[in-house]
């Protein structure tokens, strides 16, 4: 496909003519399946067509036939890289309705998890971005292979956790369904200290990168407009000057007791999401620090073990639960109909909403900045078509 | 403003709409529940206009549907003041068998994606959106599966 176009582009190109060009679905820098059909003139994209939905399976329909203590585990294969704050969402709607509460040691296992993962989530996003726009930072794989191994050091965590890597069915209606296991917390401690050393030592080989400030710097910017009006969330939209961090607004779970910075960058352009992810990343680590120092003793679930998966019984109700994911705001808006499944669920995917601003920023960029931009909004596949 | 104030001033501009105030007393929970309103189909979009610049709501969360079978389809918005953290959630019911809402993609542009999802997955059309299309699902896929009527077993056709 991209051959002939080249051909074409040589034999017909006169300076005026309009190419359209598939990028996708299996482009490397899509990141999962996405179709971007573009149009262009010379190098310059003028049009682009966003194809999504390869990856649908309907979750909202799957969320209608499982019951609350079945879905949990299922949440997590919306946003499979990010799997803990999507089933943090489900039970957390699950529990609005209920008015159910969750002990505090609960609250807190949940927020190490949650943070973590956001970690692990932004370490796949620098590895992937770096290696997108490759050969230019001298090296290309680099930076993703450092990354991939600090990311593999928060999945070893999680597997001495809950025993699974990638998709976790950690968090249940009323509280979480592991305790630390014996020495968890150290091993936790040692891995922080080594990812916050690390993370000093990328931002040092990028932004002593004149091509990555290059390719970085002024590319795809989103304005405050229409950051809110896309409703884009969490670095796309601290990136563009919103100051806008649930964890800050709504305090969920137990976000209160900790301290931690939310940062915000104005420029609205490539490099400032990636300046917002660099801070997140400390303030991610320093919450996880704060909440294993004051981590309370107690139970860890606000109800008995289930003997049947139909036992859990959420009253007539209806909730919205969001939580400031990895990739913005991830949202749960449950209706119950007081039966052991719900009556309707709707997933409102962060990277749905962020993707949406392709097609509004991508025009006037040239076909390069196309990948740059991409990978800066971080989008992942399984919570886009859900 | 706050959750009290918004419902003061939609109840004084908008006397049709019902504001539920159920929702608003699961704060206990540690979390803003939304201001959930309910307005007549015909205001609908001058309704989302007086939320975006009179409560000041420009971000846009997400839109959708619930199909409640007899009673029909309702449409769900929800749009926050990201500045003083009001949640407001807007509904209206379009009657039963009806499924044609009026287009809120001339106030937001993130309802563009967010219309075509919904039209998708209950068929609603959106009248005054500039390109409704399928957009998770195939052109050729027949039926709208989020529909109650809409078993979740349905043959489809074989993988092309």
């Amino acid at each position: 496909m991209t051959t002939a176009n080249a051909g074409r582009v040589e034999l017909d190109y006169a300076g005026s003519e309009r190419l359209t060009m598939n990028m996708g679905p299996q482009h490397p820098s899509a990141h999962g399946v996405f179709r971007a059909i573009l149009t262009l003139e010379g190098e310059t994209v003028v049009g682009i067509d966003a194809v999504i939905g390869y990856l649908h399976r309907c979750h909202e329909k799957l969320a209608e036939t499982l019951t609350y203590a079945q879905y949990p585990s299922i949440a997590s294969k919306t946003d499979y890289v990010a799997a803990m704050t999507s089933e943090f969402a489900y039970v957390r709607a699950a529990e609005t309705i209920g008015t159910i509460e969750v002990p505090k040691r609960a609250e807190y296992l949940r927020v190490i998890a949650a943070e973590l993962q956001r970690v692990a989530s932004h370490l796949l996003w620098l590895g992937t971005w770096c290696l997108d726009m490759g050969g230019a930072l001298g090296g290309g794989a680099t930076i993703f292979l450092y990354c991939i191994r600090e990311r593999e050091l928060i999945l070893d965590l999680f597997e001495s956790l809950v025993g699974a890597r990638l998709l976790y069915g950690f968090y249940q209606v009323g509280g979480v369904r592991y305790d630390l296991p014996a020495g968890w917390a150290d091993q936790c401690r040692t891995t922080v200290d080594l990812i916050e050393q690390r993370i000093g030592e990328y931002e040092r080989m990028l932004e002593d990168n004149p091509f990555f400030m290059v390719r970085t710097q002024g590319v795809g910017v989103i304005s405050r407009e229409l950051a809110q009006e896309l409703g884009i969330g969490g670095p796309l939209l601290r990136g563009s000057g919103v100051h806008h961090d649930l964890r800050r607004a709504d305090g969920y779970s137990s976000y209160r007791d900790f301290e931690f910075a939310v940062p915000v960058e104005t420029s609205g352009d490539c490099f400032a999401r990636y300046r917002v992810r660099m801070v997140e990343f400390r303030q991610a680590l320093r919450i996880v620090r704060q909440a294993l120092d004051r981590l309370p003793d107690g139970p860890i679930s606000s109800r008995p073990g289930l003997k049947s998966v139909a036992q859990v019984r959420i009253p007539k109700g209806e909730a919205y639960a969001r939580i400031e994911g990895a990739r913005g705001e991830v949202g749960c808006y449950l209706i119950s109909d007081g039966s052991a499944k719900p009556y309707r669920m709707k997933w409102r995917g962060a990277s749905f909403s962020n993707l949406a601003v392709l097609p509004h920023i991508i025009p006037g960029h040239k076909v390069a900045d196309v990948v740059a931009i991409m990978g800066s909004v971080d989008p992942v596949f399984g919570e886009v078509d859900r | 403003m706050t959750g009290e104030q918004a419902r003061a001033a939609i109840a004084e501009r908008y006397p049709a709409a019902t504001v539920d105030a159920s929702a608003l007393e699961r704060r206990s929970l540690g979390e803003g529940g939304p201001v959930t309103v309910t307005v007549p189909v015909d205001s609908w979009v001058e309704f989302a206009h007086f939320a975006k610049t009179t409560l000041g709501c420009r971000f846009f969360s997400f839109l959708s549907a619930v199909d409640w079978k007899d009673e029909g389809l309702e449409v769900v918005v929800k749009v926050d003041n990201v500045d003083t953290g009001l949640s407001l959630l807007m509904k209206t019911r379009l009657g039963p068998g009806v499924s044609a809402c009026p287009s809120l993609t001339m106030l937001y542009r993130g309802a563009d994606w967010m219309e075509r999802e919904c039209y998708d997955m209950f068929g609603i059309r959106f009248d005054g959106h500039p390109d409704l299309r399928r957009i998770l699902l195939g052109d050729d896929w027949v039926g709208h599966p989020l529909l109650k009527s809409y078993a979740v077993d349905t043959p489809h056709p074989p993988y092309r």
